[in-house]
């Protein structure tokens, strides 16, 4: 299926939030997630199922005033 | 003190626009500060930024003030919040819904209701706020507990555009932690924040552009510290009529 991660388009096997993350190499990452708009802690991610043309934000520590 | 925490330092420092991190860290030290303002951004799969700048945050064991910069819609601030508390392990939240992109301005009516669901939520809210009563008494029925009006817009150096409107909110929340936030160019600006009995001042760009941010971000520190001690002095009320500051009575008799 194809979602889109930080607006970039990517085919990932079916299955959770997690397991895309893993795959698209943020394993062991200090990240924030959201999908569609939506918060996802990262607790919830193994449990978040992914269907196809998702939108998933990923965010990391920044610079910032 | 700011949510039951009590802090040595009046300023609040931002971590942007500094040439290296190296600089960064000098001007942190040379601040004093003892919160740093932090955001977040998107990362790719293969970027590693992200990662480095919060091992570089945390060998400083600062508390850190991360913010919603760049949040034009509530929902957007507020989900932004929710990704800072998670990744920034704080409560802490400084809750920017910009209005204008050219003058940075906060929208105050959606800061309002972000800072309510926040509040709710259990976030200790600092909002970037304009200088107006009737908004502030909003965020402060929100939940509020620390109000940071703008002095000016935001890397503006343009100090404090309205006096007086800054004057009738101390006088107003004499409670409530206030911070001037943004706005700021040169530490006379922060000294002038301080007399008018402001809490702190929050402020980045004209320590991170300046010339010389280490020194600039000490020049910073001292006008604080003058400027808070100015106030606790109790300073003078300007007058209209000039008052001899030599006594004269006794004063010789050398005329005609």
């Amino acid at each position: 299926m194809r979602i889109f991660l930080n607006d970039d388009a990517h085919d990932v096997e079916p299955g959770t939030l997690a397991a895309a993350l893993e795959s698209l190499g943020f394993g062991g990452r200090k990240i924030a997630t959201a999908v569609n708009g939506r918060f996802v802690a990262a607790a919830a991610r193994p449990k978040t199922a992914l269907v196809d043309g998702d939108r998933v934000e990923v965010v990391a520590p920044m610079q910032g005033g | 003190m700011f949510y039951g925490v009590e802090l040595g330092s009046r300023l609040l420092l931002g971590t942007a626009r500094y040439p290296s991190p190296a600089v960064l860290e000098r001007a942190i030290k040379a601040s004093g500060a003892e919160v740093v303002t932090v955001s977040l951004r998107r990362e790719g799969g293969s970027g590693r930024s992200g990662q480095s700048f919060w091992s570089f945050i945390q060998s400083l064991g600062l508390r850190v003030l991360p913010n919603t910069a760049g949040c034009h819609s509530v929902k957007e601030a507020v989900t932004t919040a929710h990704m800072a508390r998670e990744l920034f392990d704080t409560k802490w939240i400084k809750l920017e819904v910009i209005g204008d992109d050219d003058t940075l301005q906060p929208d105050v009516f959606g800061l309002v209701e972000a800072a309510r669901v926040l509040a709710e939520d259990g976030f200790e809210v600092f909002p970037y706020t304009t200088e107006d009563l009737a908004v502030a008494d909003r965020l402060v029925e929100a939940g509020c507990r620390v109000l940071m009006p703008w002095g000016a817009p935001i890397g503006s150096a343009r100090g404090l555009n309205n006096v007086y409107g800054l004057r009738a909110l101390r006088a107003h929340f004499p409670e409530i932690p206030l911070v001037v936030d943004a706005g700021l160019g040169v530490p006379s600006h922060a000294s002038a924040a301080m007399e008018l009995g402001y809490d702190a001042v929050l402020l980045n760009t004209a320590v991170a552009e300046a010339g010389d941010p280490v020194a600039m971000a000490k020049a910073f520190a001292l006008a604080i510290e003058a400027g808070r001690l100015a106030f606790a002095a109790r300073p003078l009320e300007p007058r209209d009529m000039a008052v001899p500051s030599t006594p004269v009575l006794g004063r010789a008799a050398l005329g005609n």
